[in-house]
Formats: structure tokens, sequence, C-alpha cells
């Protein structure tokens, strides 16, 4: 018996922090599990968890259910390739399985290559080291790939990070790091006014931020600025609710800059001293007007001058930037702006305003990447090499994936080469994260190869897996959970093995696994304690995986304003890790790279300013894929208690709106445009501008048949709102997708 | 015996869902039944404008089920629906005290006895 492992109540107790799966984001939310016969009986949340005290969402507290969901599949499983999208799958042992694996890998490399294999991961999850590892150490490609088109989440906020911050992702301080005092630590100083842009953390909680410490938060006194087209929690409660267009965040931001900077509202101090291209800035800025950017965003005058205001004469204010960042083809301008405008008030690395990591060479997407060849590596997708086509710089400098649209053209057109197998672990393609998904479905059913590593039969493995690798979830596992992926840990936790399902294995005992047999050189490790430990090491220097669980949590060194003080980059001087050690508001590396060198705003492709004429017939602006509060992606659909709360996709309209559609509250309706329609069922939301509609993403109906023309294809198709977004409609610099901004029309359909 | 209550502050209620699944596992509920259900009201309008103002409320409603989670209490902790609130903004305790502190603090809040 120890700290984290005791009887209580007849059971086992083990005390875990949370990642994933389910979902999920790397919170480390901290739960007690009660195990009793080797079973889970009861989940909990810990209420000495310094960032959650207890708390958790329904997700987690839906565990058992989902653990232990007859749907679950917990064995290893084959199916023949002629058999694809039928119920036709046979039971098999690991070694088989991996013999399979190996078989298939040794045949395809001698055959077309390994370049021919390529890699799926899906967002958020606990395996943004393990899957670039599987597909650099041991699958032996350079094509990890994440394909979400135009890498449109993450993405941009990384390559602005990444580029002209040169430090790890930029985040609200919420006074994580102080696990004691926590907002009431002498060294935190409470926000006064925070910005919460394009994000529902309350739902997300994106990459690690606990979103409901800014409820936290606005109980002490810090004062909101939302900006989103729907009304959410912090419009309700904002003192501006920005309700822009979808699409036009650039603009507002450029606008809000303008304010600052005609009426001095800038820390002269910080943009002359650590910012590079201001006075640049400051002339582009100018273009950007409060009055005609109000006619580009549908948001007054007044409002964007009134919230600039008080955003720049916060002390400090912050700034949490969200997914609808990147959802978008103008992305990365709008995050360079947006970048812009968290440091032009002195709000970087301040107590209570925006903090940074500190810099990392080993980032764990890189892991591997090193036993590749030269030749190989050259190979990736998308790299500047031009042996892997098309060449995206901006995309794979910063990040360790191929560009995200690639694959599909690798598969249809056989250019660059073409691609013969592919591991997919954590993504479900044809429900979730693609555009135009149809076309995936059919190009996946070309290949020679499909394994699929997940814990339930999704649309995806039903239509074109061969191999299904049962995979565990955290209450079966041992790990490490840290805020950002290790980008900016203000947070690492032990997550503890508490039971065993079937013979699901973790990802990570996977990688080892499959490692050792393909590629034993770059394994060397003999068990997931040593695997473990060696992964911690990267995070909190000297620090073994048992005094980890032994004190269940800890927080890697942290400090403040580390650019003033030689700790944010690698040589022990002061400045960032960009060219001009500054924060780089003008980006030389874009101007190289064929982009502007200065944030700008481009109008989304289709929308009422570039395509008035299609307008007439698809008359609304179209913004998708809000959160929800039960489900994560693509994920928990046939979990009956959350499915409840959350039964059906949802569209919403504004209600003088659907009047004139003659839609009424609950009907099912098609959402449609020129690329595609899915069926949704209306809600009249009086939070919602009269001219847009938004519609949830990645639903399918787990409650159907598991084969062709189910749940599995056409049937996938029913409800994806992806349908209406054509693939590689992406910005210049190969990020960013207009997920969030593109245009429909909507009639009532058949029950 | 002094009375036990939930105190709910509401202003700060999210609309989570995690008192009502938090209560289900604790009361064993199935589909359709609740011990604590959360009804929404609006949004609606209440002032036009750019953007329009409004109200728009989630509040959470004991049900018969409720069983103030007598045996949690015993053992130390708070009520399943408190412990896990995230918006921490249920408080439980003697209708006494739960009153008191509803007195001290801004509004919107609103004070169960689900039972005797
Ligand atoms: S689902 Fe909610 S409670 Fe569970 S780990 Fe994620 S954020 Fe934490
Ligand atoms: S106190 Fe009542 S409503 Fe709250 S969890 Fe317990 S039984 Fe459910
Ligand atoms: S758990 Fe708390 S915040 Fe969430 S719905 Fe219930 S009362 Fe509201």
């Amino acid at each position: 018996m120890s700290s984290w492992k005791y009887e209580e109540d007849g059971c086992t107790v083990v005390e875990t922090c949370a990642w994933s799966p389910p979902g999920d984001h790397p919170v480390g939310c901290g739960l007690k599990l009660y195990v009793k016969n080797g079973e889970l009986v009861k989940a909990i949340g810990n209420p000495e968890h310094p960032i959650t005290n207890g708390r958790l969402c329904p997700r987690c507290l839906a565990l058992r259910e989902y653990i232990y969901h007859p749907q679950r599949v917990i064995y290893p499983m084959k199916r023949a390739p002629e058999d694809r999208g039928k119920d036709a799958w046979t039971r098999i042992s690991w070694a088989e399985a991996y013999d399979l694996i190996e078989e298939n890998v040794a045949r395809i490399k001698k055959e077309y290559g390994a370049e021919a294999i390529f890699s799926v991961i899906g967002t958020g999850r606990d395996m943004w080291h393990t899957v670039p590892f599987i597909t650099f150490g041991a699958l032996g490609s350079p094509n990890f790939t994440y394909i979400h088109s135009g890498w449109s989440c993450y993405g941009p906020r990384c390559a602005i990070s990444a580029y002209t911050l040169g430090a790890g992702y930029p985040e609200v301080d919420y006074a994580a790091m102080f696990q004691d005092k926590r907002y009431d630590h002498p060294d935190y100083k409470l926000t006064e006014v925070l910005v919460v842009w394009g994000k529902e953390p309350l739902k997300s909680n994106a990459d690690g931020l606990f979103g409901h410490a800014f409820v936290d938060m606005m109980k002490r006194g810090t004062k909101i600025i939302s900006v989103d087209p729907r009304l959410t929690y912090w419009g309700k409660n904002a003192e501006y609710w920005l309700q822009l267009r979808p699409g036009t965040d650039a603009a507002l931001a450029l606008a809000m800059l303008n304010v600052i900077v005609n009426e001095d509202l800038y820390d002269h101090e910080f943009c002359e001293n650590w910012v590079f291209g201001w006075d640049e800035l400051k002339e582009r800025v100018q273009e950007y007007p409060p009055e005609k950017v109000a006619e580009i965003t549908w948001v007054p005058k007044e409002q964007i001058i009134g919230a600039a205001r008080l955003y720049a004469n916060a002390n400090p204010g912050s700034i949490s930037w969200g997914l609808a960042t990147d959802q978008k083809c103008n992305g990365v301008q709008f995050a360079h702006a947006l970048l812009a405008l968290m440091c032009c008030c002195g709000n970087i690395d301040v107590p209570g305003g925006i903090i940074v990591g500190a810099p990392s060479f080993a980032a764990p997407m890189w892991w591997g990447w090193d036993s590749l060849s030269p030749e190989m590596q050259a190979k990736r997708l998308g790299s500047d090499s031009g042996m892997g086509g098309d060449r995206y710089p901006a995309v794979t400098t910063a990040i360790s994936t191929a560009q995200p649209d690639m694959p599909l053209d690798a598969m249809e057109t056989g250019y660059p080469y073409p691609l013969k197998m592919s591991w997919i672990m954590s993504s479900n393609p044809i429900a979730c994260p693609t555009a135009a998904p149809q076309r995936w479905d059919k190009a996946f059913k070309k290949l020679d190869f499909n394994v699929v590593c997940d814990l339930f039969m999704t649309p995806s493995a039903a239509s074109f897996g061969d191999l299904f690798l049962p995979v565990s979830t955290f209450a079966e596992k041992d790990g490490i959970v840290n805020t950002h992926y290790g980008s900016l840990s203000m947070f690492t936790g032990a997550i503890n093995k508490a039971i065993q399902v079937g013979e699901c294995k973790a990802d990570d005992e996977i990688l080892l696994e499959l490692g050792k047999r393909l590629n034993p050189s770059a394994f060397p490790w003999e068990t997931m304690d040593e695997f473990l430990t060696w992964e911690l090491d990267q995070y909190i220097p000297g620090m073994s995986i048992e005094e980890l669980r032994d004190k269940k949590w800890a927080v890697p060194e942290w400090n403040y304003l580390k650019y003033r003080n030689g700790l944010q980059n690698f040589d022990g001087q002061d400045g960032f890790v960009t060219a001009s050690r500054k924060i780089e508001l003008m980006e030389p590396l874009f101007a190289e790279w064929g982009d502007d060198p200065l944030p700008y705003y481009e109008e989304p492709p289709y929308s009422p300013v570039n395509t008035p004429n299609l307008m007439k017939e698809y008359p609304f602006v179209l913004t998708t894929g809000a959160r929800s509060w039960v489900f994560f992606h693509s994920e928990q659909r046939h979990v009956d208690t959350l499915r409840e709360i959350h039964p059906d996709p949802i569209t919403e309209i504004h209600p003088e709106t659907a009047q004139t559609l003659g839609i009424k509250n609950g009907d099912w309706i098609w959402v449609e445009n020129q690329f595609g329609k899915a069926k949704q069922r209306a809600k009249l939301f009086s939070g919602i501008d009269r001219r847009v509609i938004h519609s949830e993403h990645a639903w399918w109906y787990p409650e159907r048949p598991a084969v062709d023309g189910e749940f599995g294809p056409e049937d996938v198709f029913l409800s994806n709102i992806n349908n209406l977004v054509p693939h590689k409609l992406i910005g210049k610099l190969g990020f960013g997708s207009p997920y969030k901004a593109m245009i429909c029309k909507v009639y009532k359909a058949e029950d | 015996m002094s009375k036990k209550g939930l105190l709910i502050d509401y202003k700060y209620c999210t609309g989570c869902h995690s008192c009502e699944v938090a209560c289900k596992n604790h009361l064993d509920l199935p589909v359709g039944k609740w011990g604590i259900k959360l009804i929404e009201v609006g949004p609606f309008i209440i002032e036009q404008g750019t953007p329009d103002k409004f109200e728009w409320i989630y509040l959470p409603v004991p049900t018969e089920l409720c069983d103030m989670c007598v045996d949690e209490v015993e053992k130390g902790y708070k009520p399943m629906c408190a412990h896990h609130c995230l918006g921490d903004c249920i408080d439980y305790g003697t209708v006494e005290e739960l009153a008191k502190l509803m007195e001290s603090r801004p509004g919107k809040q609103t004070l169960y006895m689900p039972i005797d």
C-alpha cells in the first residue's frame, strides 16, 4: 500500500491523473478509482488535486459505463481485405497481430519503400509521443500525419509560437504551478481582464487548460471579453461580447491593435526592446480602422474600441486563443495578430498574464525522427526537400507531421509516390477530422493494409480496417500526463493502472512491443517503468516514475519573465529563440516562404463579400464544430448516460431565421452547400446571428450495426458536417482550412 | 437535528451536467430517471442591440429520488453533486448555515431542502 494505492470501503483505491482514452486533453484531472475483485466499481474526483479539487466532467463520471460497454472491443481482431465493410472479424492473439504487421511492413518496405506507410493520429490524446515514435522509430516511415485539413487544430498557433515567439505554447496564467495556494500565492497576480477568443474551455479543456479555472478567476474578480459568433457562458457574463462574423477574426484583432497603437495604450518599453517589426506593424494596423473593420466583422465600432481599451488598460490582461484560430485559411495571420495583441501590452510571461514555455529541444512529436536516414526524412510529404511532393516548409519545419492534406492526394494520384499502408491510432478519420470525408474513405479502401488501434468499432475501422488492436483506457495503464504535451508544463501527473480489461494494451505498450520487434535499437527499454522514467526525465530531470507516483503530481521548474533572465534561450542569454531574439511581429521566414511577413486579413474563400452570387443560393454563413459537454469529438455516442444528455446532432438557427424558413425547434433539417449536405436536428437559438448557422461535427450512430450502409459508410456521412468542407482549401503556408467559415442553405428534411 | 440543504449559486452554474451524472452514479439510476436535473431558461433577449443582451440560466433541481448522499456524507465526503460540480456552485450544510451564507453573497442563488 502507498500514497496512491490503499484500502477504503472494502475496495482497493487507486489514485490517478486522467488523460486518455476516453477523450481527451492533458489536464490530468484527479480521480480515485475503487476496485473490487479486479473490477472498477466506482470512480470519483480526487478532492486533494490542486487544480481540479475533485471536480470532474460528465465524460469521466461515465467512465465505468465506457470501460465495460458491451460494444467495446477487447481482443485483437483481423478481417480479410475483401471483407472490408462487413462484420467478418476473427479474434486473434497479439502475437499473431504483431506477425501480421511485421509481414506487411516488410513486404511494403521492400516493394515500395517505408514512405508508403503512413500513420494517423487524433487530437489531444496521450500519444503525441507514441504515434510519431511508432512511425519514425518502429515503422521507419517519415509520414506521421494528422489528417485534419490544413492542420486546422493547434497547427497555426503552434507555428506562430515556434517561428515568431520561439517559445512553448502561450497560455493564460491561472496559477496552476502554485499548487498549495493557487490564486492566493504571493507571486501570483489575478488576471484583471481575460479575453476568451474563439474557444470554449469549459467544454474542451483544450490542451490541458482546466476550463473551469476561468470561472474560479471570474469569482475572484476577473472581467471577461468574449469573442465568439455564438453566445456562450462567457458572452453572457462578459463586459464585451464581440459577436463577429465567422472567419473575420484577423480583421478584428488588427482593429483592436489599431486602437491600442493610435491611442498610445501599448507598453513602450516592451515593444521597443522585445519586439521585432513594431514600426512595421504600427503601419500595417493603419489599414484596419475600427469603422472599416466594423463593416467586415459585423461588430460595431464602439465595441471594438471599448474592448480594446478595456484589455489594454488591464494590469495584467490575458488572452486565451482557441481552436477557432486555426480553422480558417487566414489562421496563421490571425494567430500572428493575436500574438501581437498578447505582447503589445506587456502581458507576456508576467503573473496573471500570458505565460510561455521554456525552450525544449526534444519535443515528444520528434521522438524517433533521428532514427530515420536523411534520405528517408527528405521523403516526408510536404518536406522542403521537394522529395515529398509540393513543399510546405512552414508546416514541416515547426511540426513533425506531413502536410495533412497530402496523404489523400498521394492515395488518389500516386504523386509523389503511392501509399500502401496506414497505422491509425486514436483517429476516426471518416467521422471526424477530414474534409471531404467520402474521398478519404474511398482512398483508405484502396490501400493494402489498414491497422486501427481503438477501443470501439468506429465507422472508419468498420469501413476499411484489416487489423484491430484493442487499446486500454487511462484506468488500465501507467503513464504521465503533462499539460500542453510538455511544451508548457504547468502540471505533471502520474497515470496509474487500476484494472485490466480483456487483452487491451496501452498505446505505449504497443509502441514498445512493436518497436522491439521492428527496430530494437531504437527501443532500449526493458519495462514500461524504465520507459516512463526516461520520458519523465525530459520534463522533470532526475525524477523517476516511482517518485512521481508517490508524490502523485509535481510541477516542473517554473519562472516568470524568462526572456529577461536568460531562461528563455538555450544559450543562457536574454531574449527569445528567434533570429532577432525578439518576438517577431514581422516574420522574415514567412516572406521567405512566399507569404506576407506581417499579419493581414483575408476574406474566407466563400463568404458574403467574396462570393455574393453563390450567397443567393447559399445565403448563410456556416460555422461548425462547437464542443459538447459529454462527447470528445466522435467518441462516446454509445454511452447511454451521455447520449441521453445530448441525443442528436444539433444545428443552431436564430428563431427569426427559422421562422422565415418554416423550421421549428426539433425539426430534422438538411444543411447543404455546393460540396455536400448533412442531416441534423434544428435548435432555435437566439444567441446566434440571424445570418449565421452553426452545425455540430463528428456525429455517427453506433446504435446501428457496424457494416457498410449502416454506421459504416454511407451512414457515417449522413450527418457529417465536413461533407460541406472541400479538400485542401488551405492557406498559402499549408495551414488553415475554413471549417468554421463556409456558406450553406438550410431546409426541412423528412423525419 | 438540523435539516440539511443544498445552496446553489447559480450565476456560476455553467450547465456542465456533472451534477446529473455524479448523482446517477450515486443512486445507480438508468436513462430517464434523475436525482438532480438541470433546467435551462433562455437564452432570450432582454434588450435588443448589437449584440443583444440576454438572460440565460442553468439551474439544477433535486428530485424526490435525492437522498442527500447520507452515506457519502457519513464517510466525510460532500454530496456527489457538490463534490463534482465544475462551477463549484453547490454548497452543502444545515439550512441555517446555508441561509446565512446565502445572505452574505450577491444573487442569483437558491436554497433547496430536498428531503426532511
Ligand atoms: S473528461 Fe473532463 S474530467 Fe475527464 S480528464 Fe478530461 S477534463 Fe478531466
Ligand atoms: S445530494 Fe441528492 S442530488 Fe446531490 S448527488 Fe446526492 S442524491 Fe444526488
Ligand atoms: S455540476 Fe454545477 S456547474 Fe455543472 S450543471 Fe451542475 S450545478 Fe451547474
